[in-house]
């Protein structure tokens, strides 16, 4: 079959791995405070359940869940509660989070898991020991594991896709995750299939990590259904819709989720970080993320307490090179530039890139001149021409009706436009104006 | 550690590394060969004729645009390739008339770059056309007299009469065919050396030009595939039906402004179809156009207005070709 392994459309960004893919990964040092915003996935934000003053050992929840589709977040460091209250939140906003001002010489006394052993429970209680874990996507989007993990009784999932693309230029936390850690991958992925009850599953991993293919490969366990396979390297090819294309064949419905087609897709940090919590016993309070571009003087692969401030993780990179001059939280097609220093890294944060001067996109547009590059890069085949005219114009229903919906922001139509044209800014803007729009009529 | 002063702009933060002045230029750039084989030909006329018209291009976009705009290159291309359609006798305030009606009329009236329904550079020439029928069909030979002779009046006042020059004056091989029914050497079609436009000669030069920006993807290809394709089939089947009256494919695709009306005026970016299926739509029109006006039609040339006249068709092209939306199963969007 012709497309067999593939999808079409998308670009072929430089990949700028070679900073930090070689680069084994280490353990910072505690900063002196750590950050957590309440609101670290897709969903409601958790509640707190501290007050300032308390005395919090790693692991203690911070915010228990507020409804079905929200997670608890956990403190990463011993300490005490310094307040609650609104603080620079990676998004652009100012998010209500809990300060806690990190006590380094704790004694970290021995104490029960917090996380009960899965080998033991039935599927139901292993979903709610991920819930309590605050266990979520660890790909970007943060969406929350157990309600992945709990598909409705009318569908029926038979496969489970690991997603090992890492299709964002630069980062390379998963590929090392990967290469250091494939057992718990495997274990992660063990977990899941039993939450799931599926027996068949894909590992996709894009070829430009022949190590992580080598190490994913060579511990397969023998008595599960898994498939690795090698995939082109393209961007989105991490994409869900783009990953099941390529990896089954299967077209996800416009609208609709990987469910529909009998698939659930996981990261591959997010399927080690399942493992992580039940082998430790400890909650997701930390995470891997690659920390590079030309802007740091020593690019690294970390493992980092979820709410270290972005001032302090460069510090601990060596600290910006002269010409460090924009920095960015996930990978450069997706990612989102920060404005603070003091803005910290949540369960989402894939990477920091911190760009040069010289890497930055210029900042003048063009008018549109039509060459239809645009939509020969949409990896869902929408017209970013026709809705980037319309976008500009405000003309938001209009674009509602030429399927915005199915935009996922992936970047590719900005990244291929030569008049400059902000093309997936303009697109989260009239998602935004849509949402907002039954609130005001 | 000293912080830098932080840029913050929006995703994605990495570009291809095209820049829309950069496609202009080296459009230009590769429209220079085409200029230098139309002065081996025709001898310092061509180059004033050109040069006559990018300067009304030019001077009318810095005079009516924004400022700063002369520098992303869009009207230097319509300049260039509005004289490349011209003659090479022709009067040179007709020239700089031309530019200057192609950027003011053919553009700028619709708001500039990006915005315009019609091909500037023809609208340019229709309107050269329409208002001085003779200066636009009179054709010196190429390779006659002595080459750094002007052809024809270049420096006539005007609306003064050109004085009568014995420059040798020859009929295009499409006005052959059409008036005299003579036809012409495929060889001296594909080289060149024939009467005609500037830009009308060398098929072959024009094909490597365009085929070089086809392949920095600056053009969509299926343009002039579909343009090509399409007089090539028609012109061969009514050639197979009746020799006598019908040239074949070869006369027809290298014969008059067809390879540049194919590889540089249809492919203009801004006034042809987005989709792919637009573009094969876009020129099996514009070749169907050619062929109508070349065998049926009054004049002997037709490319010019079979373009424009499919320039008008495009926004309707554009929504009735709209790419199925991933996940989907109809074609979407057309409404």
């Amino acid at each position: 079959m012709w497309n067999h392994l593939k999808f079409r459309h998308g670009v072929h960004p430089p990949e700028l791995k070679e900073l930090t893919a070689r680069i084994a990964i280490r353990r910072v040092p505690y900063p002196d405070e750590v950050v957590l915003p309440l609101r670290q996935h897709t969903g409601k934000p958790a509640r707190p359940v501290v007050k300032p003053g308390d005395r919090v050992e790693r692991g203690d929840a911070l915010g228990e869940p507020d409804g079905y589709v929200s997670t608890p977040v956990h403190a990463s460091a011993a300490g005490t509660v310094e307040g609650i209250g609104l603080w620079p939140h990676p998004d652009g906003s100012y998010a209500p989070a809990v300060r806690i001002a990190v006590d380094r010489y704790s004694p970290q006394a021995p104490r029960p898991r917090l996380v009960p052993d899965w080998t033991r429970l039935e599927p139901p209680e292993i979903v709610e020991a991920i819930r309590q874990a605050g266990v979520v996507g660890l790909g970007g989007a943060a969406f929350p594991t157990h309600v992945k993990l709990t598909p409705p009784k009318d569908q029926v999932v038979d496969t489970v896709l690991i997603n090992g693309c890492e299709c964002e230029p630069y980062l390379t936390t998963d590929h090392r995750t990967m290469v250091e850690y494939p057992e718990r991958v495997h274990l992660g992925l063990r977990i899941m299939m039993r939450c799931l009850g599926v027996t068949r599953a894909l590992i996709g991993i894009e070829r430009n990590k022949p190590d992580a293919l080598e190490a994913i490969r060579r511990t397969l366990p023998a008595d599960l259904d898994v498939t690795v396979q090698g995939l082109e390297v393209k961007y989105p090819q991490g994409a869900e819709k783009m990953l099941i294309k390529a990896l089954l064949g299967r077209e996800v419905p416009s609208g609709k989720l990987p469910l529909h087609v009998g698939v659930v897709v996981q990261n591959v940090a997010s399927a080690a970080t399942i493992a992580e919590v039940f082998e430790t016993g400890l909650p997701l309070i930390e995470r891997i993320v690659t920390v590079t571009g030309r802007g740091v003087k020593r690019p690294a692969n970390l493992i980092v307490p979820v709410g270290m401030k972005l001032r302090d993780l460069i510090d601990a990179c060596g600290g910006f090179t002269p010409d460090a001059r924009e920095i960015v939280f996930g990978g450069p097609m997706m990612g989102l530039a920060q404005a603070h220093l003091d803005t910290p890294l949540v369960k989402g944060t894939t990477g920091v890139v911190v760009l040069a001067a010289a890497e930055t996109k210029p900042t003048v547009s063009y008018p549109c001149i039509r060459c239809g590059h645009c939509l020969d890069s949409c990896p869902v085949f929408l017209n970013p021409q026709l809705l980037g005219q319309l976008a500009l114009k405000e003309r938001w229903e209009e674009m509602e009706a030429t399927h915005l919906a199915d935009c996922m922001l992936c970047g590719c139509c900005g990244y291929t436009c030569p008049s400059n044209i902000p093309l997936p800014q303009l697109f989260a803007l009239a998602k935004a104006a849509l949402r907002r729009r039954p609130a005001a009529a | 550690m000293s912080a830098p002063s932080l840029l913050v702009t929006a995703s994605p933060h990495l570009a291809a590394g095209d820049s829309t002045p950069r496609i202009m230029w080296t459009v230009v750039a590769s429209l220079a060969p085409i200029v230098a084989v139309a002065t081996y030909f025709f001898g310092p006329s061509a180059l004033l004729v050109v040069a006559a018209a990018t300067a009304g291009a030019l001077g009318t976009e810095r005079a009516l645009d924004r400022p700063g705009t002369l520098r992303d290159g869009s009207a230097a291309i319509t300049g260039i390739l509005l004289g490349l359609t011209l003659p090479a006798g022709l009067p040179l305030w007709m020239a700089v008339t031309g530019g200057v009606f192609g950027i003011a009329i053919g553009k700028l009236v619709f708001g500039g770059l990006g915005q315009n329904v019609f091909n500037p550079a023809l609208l340019g020439r229709a309107f050269l056309q329409a208002s001085f029928p003779v200066a636009l069909t009179t054709f010196p030979a190429p390779g006659t007299g002595h080459w750094w002779r002007l052809l024809g009046d270049n420096f006539a006042w005007p609306f003064a009469s050109p004085r009568a020059l014995d420059t040798v004056t020859g009929a295009t091989p499409l006005g052959r065919m059409k008036f005299d029914h003579q036809g012409t050497s495929l060889l001296d079609l594909v080289l060149g050396t024939t009467s005609g436009s500037l830009g009308e000669t060398s098929g072959l030069v024009i094909l490597l030009c365009g085929g070089y920006l086809a392949l920095r993807n600056y053009l969509n290809w299926r343009v002039p595939a579909s343009i090509f394709a399409t007089v090539a089939v028609l012109a061969a089947g009514l050639h197979a039906l009746d020799p006598a009256r019908y040239p074949g494919a070869a006369f027809m695709l290298f014969s008059g402004g067809l390879m540049l009306g194919a590889m540089y005026m249809a492919t203009d970016l801004v006034t042809s179809p987005v989709t792919h299926l637009g573009c094969w739509l876009f020129g099996a029109g514009i070749g169907l156009l050619v062929l109508l006006i070349r065998l049926w039609g009054g004049l002997a040339e037709g490319v010019m207005y079979a373009i424009l006249i499919m320039n008008a068709f495009v926004p309707f092209l554009n929504r009735l070709t709209q790419p199925r939306v991933f996940g989907s199963a109809g074609l979407g969007g057309a409404a």
